[in-house]
């Protein structure tokens, strides 16, 4: 009788057993046996679709590798200096026409209707400007960083609780002052965003002139296993390659605070 | 004039940004003239202007524009069958949305044009490559927009075709799809944009095709005022194609 009183409590089950996660399961591992019964069935030539061990131990090798952590700094470092470029400048043009309703209204519709344009199209002009080398690349992801960080500013800096700034005014804080504890803690959210859509968009424009010339970083060694036919190698980087630029979207936003931002 | 009614005017602006822009091409004329800037590094803007028939009549600019139209309409026609097909199973199927939905997004962060040496490898070097990557760019945020607006009809207008006693097919025909429409097309226009914008980057970076492949002949060929101007061409027909696709969403926005 005093069993019948008292709550049940029922076991959450395990995070294995969670449906979802099971569906997870059940679909990777669908492709990943369509993928290896397609490549030993030889509908389809071996080598475009390499078997999964294959990638696997290319994956392996690629990781021992010392020469492409050295291609991966030189990438790396490119997307990073465009990105400080664009970015510092996309940051700046923002903040102006953010805080200029009239220059917002002149030149932020450039800005608008020029973002969505393929920045890969201006490579040939980069070339001309900044040369073969690692200065082009910097260039191709400053410029398709720059568009979405200065949007993003632009309408972060419109979106500020005027109150905000009314009191910052009544504190008699000075341009700098008001920028710093003003403005840039109550656009962090967009800014960030902005930010992140920068970095995925710096890296796409930075690796794809390596594919397009260049004789170094991770672009250049993906269309080199193109050209010697070495798929498995292919393979292998493409899937480091976007495990590496989906983590670093994901620790941007995580820096950025935006999760926090999310749960409150 | 007062000051506030100048930044309310809408002629001011406009005059102002297009003014500082023609200021800005001819001191860069000004400048290339006097030696300040290279010429051959930037041609004259007057030489640019001039380039344009010549690019216009001489490259054949017409049947480009028809095959990287083509290219890209037929992406577009695939992201919006497939896209809108998957978006409705996910919204049908909640543990396969839940499942899935996370990955779709991810995907559409991820830089899948770097794909096109692995489609050259699958199709070879043609219009199919450059199809498949504006199909494969363009399609997660049709699915993503077609759960949002499907999950996002109002439960009033399920509720009034469950009362005429409609089936499922009726159900998502007369009443959830309409209801949906308008941010299906917010996922069909971003769509066609990263469609668009992967079509011309891939043609330019295969050398094949149309508007891109343009651009990459006259640079090797140091054309430097054809390349400015097919560029500024490429320019122009992407901010056309994204004018009308935003009119077009503006005009199937429902009025609140």
């Amino acid at each position: 009788m005093a069993e019948a009183g008292r709550l049940r409590l029922t076991a959450a089950p395990p995070a294995w057993a969670d449906p979802v996660t099971l569906v997870r399961v059940a679909i990777i591992m669908t492709i990943l046996l369509a993928w290896e019964a397609i490549s030993r069935s030889g509908l389809l030539y071996r080598d475009v679709v390499p078997s999964l061990t294959a990638i696997a131990a290319a994956i392996v090798k690629l990781a021992s590798t010392p020469d492409y952590y050295w291609h991966l700094w030189v990438t790396a470092s490119e997307v990073g200096t465009g990105l400080a470029i664009g970015g510092l400048s996309g940051l700046l043009a923002g903040l102006v026409l953010g805080a200029n309703r009239m220059l917002s209204k002149s030149f932020e519709p450039y800005l608008y209707y020029l973002g969505p344009t393929p920045k890969i199209i201006f490579f040939p002009v980069m070339i001309m400007w900044f040369g073969v080398g690692p200065g082009s690349k910097v260039a191709m992801g400053a410029i398709s960083c720059f568009f979405p960080i200065a949007l993003s500013t632009a309408a972060g800096m419109r979106q500020i609780d005027k109150v905000l700034i009314r009191v910052g005014h009544s504190f008699r804080a000075n341009a700098w002052q008001m920028a710093a504890k003003i403005y840039l803690p109550a656009m962090r959210h967009p800014t960030i965003n902005g930010v992140r859509l920068g970095l995925g968009v710096a890296i796409i424009g930075t690796l794809l002139a390596e594919t397009k010339l260049s004789n170094r970083g991770v672009g250049f060694l993906i269309i080199q296993a193109f050209s010697l036919f070495d798929m498995p190698r292919m393979y292998a980087m493409l899937i480091v390659l976007f495990v590496l630029a989906i983590g670093a979207n994901a620790l941007v936003g995580r820096l950025g605070g935006l999760s926090s931002i999310r749960q409150r | 004039m007062t000051a506030a009614a100048i930044v309310r005017s809408r002629t001011f602006p406009l005059a102002l940004g297009l003014g500082s822009l023609v200021v800005a091409i001819l001191a860069v004329e000004a400048l290339i003239r006097v030696g300040a800037i290279n010429r051959f590094i930037v041609p004259l803007p007057s030489q640019i202007v001039m380039a344009f028939e010549r690019v216009i009549v001489e490259e054949d600019i017409g049947e480009r524009f028809r095959l990287t139209f083509f290219e890209a309409f037929t992406a577009g026609a695939m992201i919006t069958v497939v896209g809108v097909s998957l978006g409705l199973l996910l919204f049908r199927v909640n543990i396969l949305r839940q499942a899935t939905e996370t990955w779709v997004a991810a995907l559409a962060s991820a830089p899948t044009v770097l794909m096109y040496p692995l489609f050259l490898v699958i199709f070879g070097r043609s219009a199919w490559t450059i199809i498949m990557m504006g199909f494969v760019a363009g399609l997660p945020p049709v699915i993503l927009k077609t759960i949002e607006g499907l999950a996002g009809t109002r439960r009033v207008f399920i509720d009034v075709g469950r009362s005429f006693k409609l089936t499922a097919p009726q159900l998502f025909v007369k009443i959830l799809f309409p209801a949906a429409l308008p941010t299906i097309f917010v996922g069909v226009r971003l769509g066609l944009i990263f469609t668009l914008i992967n079509v011309v980057g891939v043609e330019f970076l295969i050398n094949f095709g149309g508007l891109g492949q343009l651009i990459n002949d006259l640079a090797e060929r140091y054309d430097l005022p054809g390349t400015y101007a097919a560029i500024c061409f490429v320019i122009l027909v992407s901010v056309v194609f994204f004018v009308i696709t935003e009119w077009i969403e503006r005009w199937l926005r429902p009025v609140d």
